[in-house]
């Protein structure tokens, strides 16, 4: 299981982008945290997701 | 006309305040603000008065009339460069502050030149999507730098919703995380300046050492 923003998801295996793109997140207002680290956006078709991490997607909104 | 303080009347009035050790850690800081809309203006005002040495101030845009409901410029300064109205008014609150000023729109390809030498960058972007790419473009660039953002401080929600919490170790987010510009009231003053508060705060808590929220 991977734990996603508090709940635990069966996606170990998919790659980051995969699952923003799943989960229809907009890649251009985001920041990924994996394990304590941002991931970089370069990285994001890479990066695969396994059993134990924790990450939090951030989500900026507008205003300031 | 009163004269000036000297510099060393600022410092002392400073190092009876606050302590000569912690006046001399900020000022021998450098820290970024990206943005001089509602957050960054404050941001600035609130980091010169504590003491912070050196200010990089970055902002494309002028003062516009829309911008005086919440952002830290008067009358007198419209249509002037943010960056400059702003080294303006923080020479009258805290005169020896050195502010370095940059009159461009951050990008990808010019952000690392221009933040190269901050120990702390603020994001104060008013769109998500240059936030995201301000945090992504700093963090890939300078993993070793502290970074302090902001996302949502909209609308009339109450004050106590305004947060700062620690993403990784050198990454914070200020704000409640969901009060979009986009499907709310606006921006009203003393929102954005809690949310100001919160990132200049935690800007002042990372120099002094003190990491946790």
């Amino acid at each position: 299981m991977v734990r996603i923003n508090g709940t635990d998801e069966d996606v170990c295996g998919m790659t980051i982008a995969s699952y923003l793109a799943e989960n229809q997140y907009d890649f251009l207002r985001i920041a990924v945290e994996k394990n304590g680290e941002i991931v970089p956006k370069s990285q994001y078709d890479t990066a695969t997701l396994c059993d134990g991490d924790t990450v939090e997607i951030v989500r900026f909104v507008g205003g300031g | 006309m009163n004269q000036i303080p000297t510099k060393e009347e600022m410092t002392a009035a400073l190092q009876s305040r606050i302590g000569v050790p912690l006046q001399q850690t900020f000022q021998k800081a450098t820290v970024a603000v990206c943005g001089l809309g509602g957050l960054g203006s404050h941001i600035a005002y609130a980091l010169a008065r504590a003491g912070v040495g050196t200010l990089i101030l970055i902002d494309f845009d002028t003062v516009n009339l829309s911008n005086l409901n919440r952002q830290q410029y008067g009358v007198s300064q419209l249509g002037q460069p943010k960056v400059a109205a702003l080294a303006d008014g923080i020479r009258e609150a805290a005169p020896y502050v050195v502010t370095v000023p940059h009159a461009v729109r951050l990008t990808r390809e010019n952000i690392p030149a221009l933040v190269r030498d901050a120990d702390v960058i603020c994001e104060a972007f008013d769109r998500p999507d240059e936030k995201s790419m301000l945090v992504d473009t700093v963090l890939e660039a300078f993993p070793e730098k502290y970074l302090v953002a902001a996302s949502g401080m909209a609308g009339l929600s109450g004050a106590n919703s305004i947060k700062t919490r620690r993403i990784t170790k050198r990454f914070y987010l200020c704000g409640d995380g969901v009060s979009d510009v986009a499907d709310d009231i606006g921006l009203v003053c003393p929102r954005v300046m809690l949310c100001a508060a919160h990132q200049a705060q935690a800007v002042l808590r990372i120099l002094a050492g003190q990491f946790d929220v």
